[in-house]
């Protein structure tokens, strides 16, 4: 049997007159990580508190685990959720906090501690029964906060920003940690985030919102290498976008002229006229001497990263310019500088018109 | 509690069959003397006659056909029939027959008295079989308590503060007789004792809504420009006198209001103290200057200046050091600094000030009754005219709106303009830096403004304190036990040790009666603020509205419609003790408001949500996580409760009796009839008493900050999108 871990229909959620989630349905199968991933304001928060029953929906249904939840609080339903601000019980101690959600369900004391133990011991916290969370390190904390969580064991586990509240080095640990967990212990997590590259690391499958509606649902290298909009492309992995015109088309490809240079691409159901280029930075290399069909261009501005350089180079003839990295740090070119431009046509992607 | 319905509906069913109907006191002695009254409803509608009582079978006969079916539509219709219908015939049959005219046409009227024990009960249960029915209808998200606690919080703000002001509202239209009769409301709305220039063109008195209203904007503006002086010493300068302002700014807080316009009398009146120095020394004449607008102004002052200045003091924290500091980089010096960033940031917070001190004014009853003299004002007005010769009810309703009209715009423009300017300067973001120094003049300013002021305070609390230990203040200066032990001795007679001082009898009632609403009061208002910082309900609206209104409703207001509302059945309080437990509790519930909304606002919302979404309902999550971190707040709310509930006075003037005489009453009594003696040495005691209770919070407070550190980390990161 495989049911669904989740299944939103159609959920909108107002406020007043503005829309924070606007008609969103998606559906999550259960043991995966989906991600929320957007701008700030663009509305996964909104969707993982109705999720969690914090807030009403306004309109739709919102399923878990095959039973309609959409009228249920938070307390009735079999999710737990991960703060931002990790929300521990300042006033409790680690293991009051971790044991919370199973005494307020009924478990004895002795029992609930017993299996609250266990869950620190596995988010590696065993030791730390007894300190107040105001005596942890942010990192701790969060592990705590996951560790009261999970002791549920939820039907989904809800993750909003984790790892927003700690340092850079650390957020990577915790990032593989939190996946770690997820696998071993085959749980349905959905995690918020707007950090793109997170996305892409942690999840089985990325679900991209903006202003409040679904902009693209798929896997990782899904979204990367076919965005459906100008938008998924330009908000993951930082394309060069560029408008273009499909020249010839048939079943399979479409293609296109840049500068001079025809590319032939993956068609995905466009038709002829204008389309948008997004060229990963990975797909454009400097010709520095070959030959072959390059981009004649400019450049325009330099930048030195010391493992490598970046160049923004101005196309002859078209209105555009393009961000390009080169391992050459030891003879970089100048502004002004004519250069050629190598097209990687596996790392470019056709993307239809706004 | 798996099944609540089941346990309320048999409670509904024993209030009906078990619990005597009528009469609220002495209900102990009723039963064992087996008076009629004391019958349950059920026998008063076998035995008794009372028929009308029957239908009010019907709610548990409904509810109970739901609870067995499983059909909250039954359980919520059966709770609203049961209270509709208690309402109904409770006000349709009074003690003096029909309760509405034109039920004459039923023929010869019955009777019956006031409503007892079985009826609260059973009005409470009704209430919880309709908050349980909506709850299971899905309502609040099926929470039984959010709902329970908006009904019963809904309800008894509209029995005790709605209804009230509502019979004010219809007794002022009323004539003596009891007849509707808008020409007589007309004509003592307009009369020349409220509206009168008497006082402009010479000869004769101004009205007191007049008078009300300029020692309102006078105090208003002497509280707040001292207030405010008083706050730029002691956040803008290196004077040390940070502790010496914190004191003084709990003193109104434990005062007795009438006790400041004592001591001054004692001080400046006819036969005062400084006036005969003056005149013996510096043959300066004997006058009556102080009883009147100065008098009460400076007393007035004296008490509400220490309000204006904790909001000035707050209001000049928030403004962040780095807007000064942007001003002097460039090139402003202090003035212009001070003119230009400084007083438009602090401007909101002065009219805030004002404000308060307005309404303050005009509520204020004790102040004017000690030292009004010719100088009538709307609060002791509707004393006077309830209390006075001519005793027109119709009148003090009539001042009583006046009152509450003046109170009520001036809150509702102080909420307005909170509203509007929020102070922008609040970043929340380090605000390092140094405010700079005030400019000279301004300090200077400051300093002459400040320091009378102190030497006035410390002169007038040095009468309260220590004027019951001396013969005659002024006079005769000899250390007297005097009037203490006439107060406060204890003898050893015949039965043993006995409290046979005159002031014992008031000094436990009010301590009895201030303990006893204490909890309630802390609790109402807590709850209240919970409500309405995190529940969001249909009517939330009316529901702030209701709970608003508490706030700007002066005691002399509540105290009126109390006598008001509650003199006749069906809800007959007057007389006893459950009256002053009600006003101190529906008067009071603003400090627990006030406390819970700022620390609930304080308290990081996710910490509720975490409890929710590990399964535990509000009640829990209330229990467990919300009380025990806003813990001061709920200690700080019951010893306000608890000593504003001692000091009070106007809201309880009308209300006392020989059986539950109050301190603050009698004090004044004793005050009236001349003997200061016993009213300061009486102060006194008060003052020491709350000062403990005081103490008590410091130290409970105090001691819970330690375990405050991990609140910080709780906070920790929010706001992030
Ligand atoms: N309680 C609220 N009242 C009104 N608007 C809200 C409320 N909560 C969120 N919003 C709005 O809904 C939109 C989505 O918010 P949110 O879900 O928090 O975004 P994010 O994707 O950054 O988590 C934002 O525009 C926000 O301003
Ligand atoms: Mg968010």
């Amino acid at each position: 049997m495989n049911r669904l871990a989740v299944e939103f229909q159609g959920v909108s959620k107002l406020y007043g007159q503005a829309a924070a989630v606007d008609d969103v349905s998606f559906t999550i199968e259960p043991g995966t990580l989906v991600t929320l991933l957007g701008p700030s304001g663009c509305g996964k928060t909104t969707t993982l508190r109705l999720l969690a029953g914090l807030e009403p929906a306004s309109r739709g249904r919102i399923l878990i685990g095959g039973r309609d939840v959409t009228a249920l609080s938070a307390a009735e339903r079999n999710v737990s959720m991960v703060f931002q601000s990790y929300a521990l019980f300042p006033h409790m101690n680690v293991r009051e906090n971790a044991c919370y959600g199973l005494r307020a369900g009924g478990m004895r004391r002795a029992e609930a501690e017993a299996v609250a133990r266990e869950k620190l011991r596995q988010v590696g916290l065993a030791g730390f029964e007894e300190r107040l969370p105001g005596q942890l390190s942010g990192g701790q904390q969060q592990r705590v906060a996951v560790a009261r969580a999970i002791v549920l064991e939820p039907e989904v586990l809800l993750f909003d920003e984790p790892l927003s509240n700690l340092d850079a080095k650390l957020r990577r640990h915790v990032r593989d940690e939190i996946r770690a967990l997820q696998q071993t212990l085959k749980l349905t997590v959905v995690y918020v985030t707007h950090d793109q590259q997170e996305a892409l690391a942690v999840s089985d499958r990325v679900i991209v919102m903006n202003a409040g509606r679904i902009a693209q649902d798929g896997s990782p290298r899904e979204l990367y290498e076919q965005p459906v909009s100008r938008f998924v492309a330009d908000f993951i992995g930082d394309a060069n976008l560029m408008p273009v015109t499909v020249c010839g088309i048939d079943d399979a490809t479409a293609s296109v002229s840049l500068g001079g240079v025809t590319l032939s691409l993956p068609r995905r159901g466009l038709a002829d006229g204008t389309a948008e280029l997004a060229v990963r930075p990975q797909a454009l290399r400097l010709a520095h001497g070959t030959t072959g069909p390059v981009l004649p261009g400019h450049i325009r501005k330099v930048c030195y990263l010391g493992s490598h350089m970046e160049y923004e180079v101005v196309l002859d003839g078209i209105a555009g310019a393009f961000f390009i990295s080169d391992p050459d740090v030891v003879r970089p070119l100048v502004e002004g500088d004519a250069a050629g431009i190598l097209v990687d046509a596996a790392a470019v992607a056709l993307v239809p018109p706004e | 509690m798996k099944r609540p319905e089941r346990l309320w509906l048999a409670l509904a069913a024993a209030a009906l069959v078990v619990l005597p109907w009528y009469g609220l006191e002495d209900t102990v002695d009723a039963v064992l003397a087996l008076r009629p009254e004391a019958m349950p409803a059920l026998g008063q509608a076998a035995f008794g006659g009372c028929f009308w009582l029957l239908p009010l079978l019907l709610a548990p006969a409904l509810a109970g056909w739901g609870v067995a079916r499983g059909r909250p539509r039954l359980l919520v219709a059966g709770g609203v029939i049961g209270i509709a219908w208690l309402a109904l015939e409770g006000l349709a049959i009074i003690h003096r027959g029909w309760g509405w005219d034109f039920l004459s046409v039923l023929g010869p009227a019955p009777t019956q008295p006031a409503l007892g024990w079985g009826a609260l009960l059973f009005a409470l249960s009704c209430a919880m079989l309709v908050a349980i029915g909506l709850a299971r209808l899905g309502r609040c998200r099926g929470d039984v308590f959010v709902v329970a606690a908006i009904l019963l919080t809904g309800l008894s703000i509209l029995l005790f503060i709605g209804l009230p002001l509502l019979s004010v509202l219809a007794s002022a239209v009323r004539d003596d007789a009891g007849h509707t009769d808008v020409s007589q409301f007309l004509h003592k709305l307009t009369d020349g004792s409220i509206w009168g220039f008497g006082c402009l063109h010479g000869g004769g008195a101004c009205g007191s809504a007049w008078n009300s209203l300029a020692m309102a904007l006078l105090v208003g503006v002497t509280s707040t420009a001292l207030g405010l002086a008083f706050a730029l010493v002691a956040v803008r300068t290196r004077v040390r006198m940070k502790s010496l302002l914190g004191l003084l700014s709990i003193l109104p807080v434990i005062t007795p209001p009438f006790v400041i316009g004592l001591a001054l009398i004692i001080l400046f009146g006819h036969a005062g103290m400084a006036t005969v120095f003056l005149a013996d020394h510096f043959d300066i004449p004997r006058s009556r200057w102080i009883y009147g607008l100065p008098g009460i102004a400076i007393a007035q002052t004296l008490a509400f200046t220490p309000i204006a200045y904790l909001v000035m003091a707050g209001v000049l924290q928030a403004v962040s050091p780095s807007m000064e500091e942007a001003a002097q980089t460039l090139r402003a010096g202090p003035w212009r600094t001070f003119r230009t960033v400084t007083w438009p940031l602090i401007r909101p917070g002065i009219a805030n000030a004002f404000l308060i001190g307005f309404i303050e004014s005009m509520a204020d009853f004790g102040n004017p009754l000690m030292l009004g003299g010719n100088y009538t004002v709307l609060s002791t007005d509707i004393f006077f005219a309830v209390v006075g010769a001519t005793h027109d009810q119709g009148r003090a309703a009539v001042l009583a709106i006046v009152l509450l009209v003046f109170t009520l715009s001036a809150f509702m423009a102080q909420r307005l303009w909170q509203e509007g300017r929020s102070f922008t300067s609040v970043s929340g973001k380090g605000d390092a830096g140094l405010h700079p120094p005030l400019p000279g003049g301004l300090k200077a300013l400051c300093a002459a403004a400040v320091l009378p002021w102190i030497v006035l305070t410390v002169v007038v609390y040095g009468i309260i304190l220590g004027g019951g230990f001396v013969v005659d203040f002024g006079r005769d200066n000899s250390l007297t036990l005097k009037y203490f032990l006439t107060a406060f001795s204890i003898e050893h007679g015949v039965g043993g040790w006995f409290l046979s001082g005159s002031a014992w009898s008031s000094f436990i009632t009010t301590l009895e009666l201030a303990l006893v609403a204490m909890p309630f009061t802390a609790g109402l208002g807590l709850l209240t603020a919970w409500l309405l910082a995190r529940q969001d309900f249909a009517g939330k609206g009316l529901f702030e509205f209701g709970t608003m209104m508490s706030f700007a409703i002066p005691g002399t207001v509540i105290g009126i419609a109390y006598i008001l509302a509650f003199n006749v059945p069906p809800l007959e309080l007057t007389g006893t003790g459950i009256i002053l437990v009600l006003a101190f509790v529906f008067r009071n519930m603003p400090v627990g408001i006030r406390a819970g909304l700022a620390s609930l606002s304080q308290l990081d919302r996710s910490l509720d949500e975490a409890s929710l979404t590990l399964g535990a309902r509000s009640f829990r999550t209330v229990r467990l996580v919300v009380l025990p971190i806003i813990r001061p707040a709920v200690i700080t709310a019951m010893v306000y409760a608890f000593v504003r509930a001692v000091t009070a006075v106007s809201a309880v003037i009308f209300l006392t009796t020989a059986q539950y005489q109050l301190a603050t009453v009698y004090i004044v009594g004793r005050a009236d009839v001349g003997e200061d003696g016993m009213a300061l040495v009486y102060s006194a005691a008060l003052i020491v008493v709350m000062v403990a209770a005081l103490g008590i919070i410091v130290l409970l407070v105090g001691r819970q900050r330690i375990g405050r550190r991990g609140l910080a980390a709780g906070n920790m990161g929010v706001g992030v999108a």
